[in-house]
């Protein structure tokens, strides 16, 4: 379904992403896990289209991105920090969304925002909302026009564990339903029972891209964390 | 005293003489049905002093020649036509009046000055309540005197000044009233050369092609309570000395080369009570001196005055400048002329003693109208930002500005007329 | 793409600052007016806040406005929406309102006061300037991702176009004195909006024969209908200008 090829991206002397080449198909729920500054957030934004890759290019369902942007209606993006125009109210934001992305006539999903109960603080101005308040609004517009694709940057923190399990909830939902997941977390015990495969970012670079099962059988470790956590201090010694 | 009554018995006399001639005058009609259809035929049969009534209609006769001192009057303004070719009316003796045409048609020439009323070397002719329509020249005097020409309306069809000619022109004359006469569509609508002691008054001299008065080596005249209104250039009066003008009005001469007033060689003269209203330069003054320009009002002109270097000892007291875009051009730093106890209403300056005179000098001009004089192409820049820093900072420490043009006495209230 | 233009103006309508320009434009309009009897020094009054006030109010907001909707902007580019639309909406949603504040301020009491041609001209240049200048900052808020830094160069820019440019001018003018200038000041004034529209109101100013007295070509050349049309095109090109620049740069940005 998406298909990046060699993608590099450097911002001044920083390389962010170094030839990173991955294919992601329908039905898979993937781990994108790294140390902070592994580049995990600015291949999701290559992804989206917010940053332009220097070299390489990015392919979804056949189609180069560059000279597209319609298929990023078949994504559902949920950023690891929501930002959203301060002064309007969630309805508003709510409404807006609705209204730019009416061209789908797919029903609208609004699970999330019944399950998180937004429908009390609807006239709220988005600058007088908690940080976790405001992931509860992003994870609700992610999900809200039942897109193909997730994209869920970090989408536990921050949350209360009510909230966590909801979101988890809903996650593992749209997976039975098909859906192509794209997750990062540090949060690693989150994951464990969503995930199918697991993307290691370092340094820019992406080490390996297998499935779970694989993962434990290489390192021998029952759990996600542990797995992972034995691949780091391998890559730190 | 017995000298004078002796010259006042004389004069008596000679009045008596006057009146009782045309007393036993014969009078003559023309009409084009009548005995007399020639308006030249009935001069040719009467004798002098003799009155000519013209009857209405349209008379087409190529020139007609006046030879002897005769009356012409003209009922509800008969036409004299010249049909595009002849002068239509030459006046050739002293003492003729000509009154109530309408002499239209006058024949063109770029090398014959072809008028509709001439007067040819002629003494005390009067011509008067006459319409000129489509002449070359209207009315055109040569080595004349104590004419009047009074209460005419000049109307042409001027388009360029190759093509077109004076309205009213006097050329080596002496003693010329030329009085309410209205004037327009001509090159110049009065033009004056070599003429002295003459008198032009109340005229009204609009949208002429050049200038609404031009005056050439013609001293010792007057003009006053004209209007001069519209025409290309202005009024130009040059190479003179000795012009009173008094309680003109010179209004909206615009145009590049437009003056209100165009002062050029004059010297002796004396200018009062004249409005300059929206010209282009109210007065442009080169190679003027020893000129009086008291209590006139220059309102809204885009320069008031343009005084270039070469003027001096002219006096400049009592005027009021008011909404003129430049107070004062000039184009050299020595300034050999008097401005004093004028009212500008840029004055910015206090009245601390209260006596109606400014405490501070004025400066009339500013440093940006010495800029565009010496540069015009920085007309670009006119009433920007930059430019108005520029005035003010000047106004706060002058440097670039002549030193001694300046109002000591500006007054604080302008002039009541 | 219309419909994110309409959040934009929704938005800035929100914006108390927007309501304080117009006031401001009408309060200096209508005391200008007032206070002078003749509406043409009235006009000549307002030919500086249109050619000083109008620039800097447009190009700060504007500069501020992107800067401000950092957050907005971002969202929207996530969403299947085209990038030169969205930016075309902003740029759209800012001139609209900022030529809305002017019209009301300034057009309406021009219309009343002077309902001639030097009023309609004042009017078309107050908008066209403050559309310049909104593309004018689009294209500065595209060169450093820093407001502070942005707004110090929309600032710059406009001290550049209001008083810097006329300076470098004057001082080429008395430098090269000697030599016939008169074309190149008419290709100078293409270089700045502000000259440009001052030179075209203030001939409607009847101030052209004063510019005539001085340099005819001048004149001439402004004061044909062929003239004027050049003119306005080239405002025109001071719009399409920077827009296209900036809506490049936009297309390439890393959010």
């Amino acid at each position: 379904m998406i298909i990046a090829t060699s993608v590099t991206k450097k911002f001044g002397r920083l390389t962010a992403l170094e030839n990173v080449s991955v294919t992601c198909n329908k039905g898979q729920s993937i781990a994108l896990i790294g140390p902070n500054g592994s580049g995990k957030t600015t291949f999701i934004k290559c992804l989206l289209g917010m940053v332009v890759p220097d070299s390489g290019f990015i392919t979804f369902n056949q189609q180069n991105i560059i000279h597209d942007w319609k298929y990023r209606s078949h994504i559902g993006y949920m950023p690891q920090v929501g930002r959203y125009p301060e002064n309007m109210t969630i309805a508003q934001v709510l409404d807006m969304m609705k209204d730019i992305r009416r061209e789908q006539k797919a029903a609208l999903d609004e699970e999330l925002i019944e399950a998180f109960q937004l429908g009390k603080i609807m006239n709220k101005r988005m600058r007088t909302l908690s940080g976790g308040t405001r992931q509860k609004v992003s994870a609700a517009i992610a999900f809200l026009f039942n897109p193909d694709m997730l994209i869920l940057d970090e989408p536990t923190a921050g949350l209360d564990p009510l909230s966590t399990e909801i979101l988890k909830e809903k996650i593992r939902k749209e997976k039975h339903k098909g859906k192509l997941i794209l997750i990062t977390s540090h949060i690693l015990s989150d994951l464990d029972d969503i995930i199918t495969e697991v993307m290691y970012m370092q340094d820019g670079q992406l080490r390996f891209h297998k499935s779970l099962e694989q993962l434990k059988e290489d390192t021998g470790e029952k759990g996600l964390s542990r797995a992972i956590a034995s691949i780091m201090k391998a890559n730190a010694q | 005293m017995k000298s004078i009554s002796k010259y006042y018995h004389w004069l008596t006399c000679a009045l008596i003489v006057m009146i009782t001639l045309p007393a036993q005058a014969k009078t003559w009609r023309v009409s084009p049905k009548g005995k007399l259809p020639s308006v030249q035929q009935a001069i040719d049969l009467a004798s002098p002093g003799d009155t000519i009534v013209v009857e209405h209609g349209i008379y087409k006769e190529k020139t007609i020649t006046v030879t002897k001192p005769l009356y012409l009057l003209g009922i509800n303004y008969p036409v004299l036509d010249g049909e595009r070719k002849h002068e239509v009316l030459a006046i050739k003796s002293s003492r003729v009046t000509v009154e109530g045409f309408l002499v239209q048609h006058s024949g063109y020439s770029s090398y014959n000055d072809i008028a509709g009323i001439r007067v040819y070397n002629s003494r005390l002719v009067t011509i008067k309540n006459n319409k000129l329509f489509d002449t070359f020249f209207g009315i055109y005097t040569q080595h004349a005197a104590n004419c009047t020409i009074t209460g005419n309306e000049l109307q042409s069809k001027a388009v360029t000044e190759l093509n077109s000619a004076n309205g009213i022109h006097c050329w080596k004359s002496d003693s010329m009233h030329i009085v309410g006469n209205k004037i327009s569509g001509h090159r110049d609508g009065i033009y004056f050369e070599f003429v002295t002691n003459s008198l032009i008054e109340k005229n009204y001299s609009a949208g002429n092609v050049r200038y609404g008065l031009h005056f050439m080596f013609s001293h010792d005249d007057k003009y006053v309570e004209n209007e001069f209104f519209n025409n290309g250039a202005g009024v130009a009066v040059m190479f003179s000395r000795g012009v009173t003008m008094i309680g003109n009005t010179f209004r909206e001469n615009w145009g590049g080369a437009a003056y209100g007033l165009l002062l050029k060689e004059i010297s002796d003269s004396r200018m009062e009570h004249n409005r300059f209203l929206k010209n282009t330069v109210g007065i442009f003054m080169e190679g003027t001196s020893r000129m009086k320009i008291v209590s006139n009002d220059f309102d809204n002109n885009g320069w008031a005055m343009r005084v270039q270097a070469s003027c001096s000892e002219n006096e400049i007291v009592g005027n009021n400048f008011r909404g003129n875009t430049f107070d004062v051009g000039t184009n050299g730093s020595l300034v050999l002329n008097t401005f004093n106890g004028n009212y500008w209403d840029k004055y910015e300056g206090y009245d601390l003693d209260r006596n109606g005179t400014g405490d501070v000098p004025y400066r009339p001009v500013s440093l940006y109208s010495m800029i565009a004089e010496r540069n015009p192409a920085t007309m670009m820049l006119f009433r920007s930002f930059m430019v108005s820093l520029l005035d003010k900072s000047e106004k706060i420490i002058p440097g670039a500005t002549p030193e001694n043009l300046k109002d000591e006495r500006p007054q604080m209230r302008p002039f009541k007329r | 793409m219309k419909k994110i233009i309409k959040y934009v103006i929704l938005d800035i309508l929100r914006n108390r600052i927007m309501i304080g320009y117009t006031l401001f434009l009408l309060i200096i309009a209508l005391s200008v007016f007032g206070l002078e009897g003749n509406p043409s020094k009235g006009v000549l009054s307002l030919l500086n806040v249109v050619l000083i006030i109008v620039p800097l109010i447009s190009i700060i907001f504007s500069t501020i406005y992107v800067y401000n909707s950092a957050e907005f902007i971002e969202l929207l580019v996530s969403q299947p929406i085209k990038r030169r639309s969205l930016w075309m909406s902003i740029f759209t949603g800012l001139a609209s309102s900022l030529c809305t504040a002017f019209f009301i301020g300034c057009g309406i009491p021009l219309l009343i006061y002077v309902p001639d041609a030097t009023g309609f001209t004042m009017l078309g240049m107050g908008l066209l300037i403050t559309v310049i200048f909104t593309a004018i900052a689009l294209l500065a808020s595209m060169f450093t991702r820093d407001k502070a830094k942005g707004i110090g160069i929309s600032i710059l820019l406009w001290f550049y176009f209001t008083l810097i440019f006329d300076g470098i001018i004057l001082f080429l003018l008395f430098q090269f004195m000697d030599y016939p200038l008169e074309k190149a000041m008419i290709a100078f004034s293409f270089m700045n909006p502000v000259d440009l529209g001052r030179i075209l109101i203030l001939l409607k100013l009847d101030i052209s024969a004063l510019m005539g007295a001085t340099s005819a070509l001048f004149r001439d050349f402004f004061g044909s209908g062929q003239g004027m049309i050049i003119a306005l095109l080239i405002m025109a090109l001071w719009i399409i200008l920077p827009l296209w620049f900036s809506v490049r740069r936009f297309a390439q940005k890393d959010l």
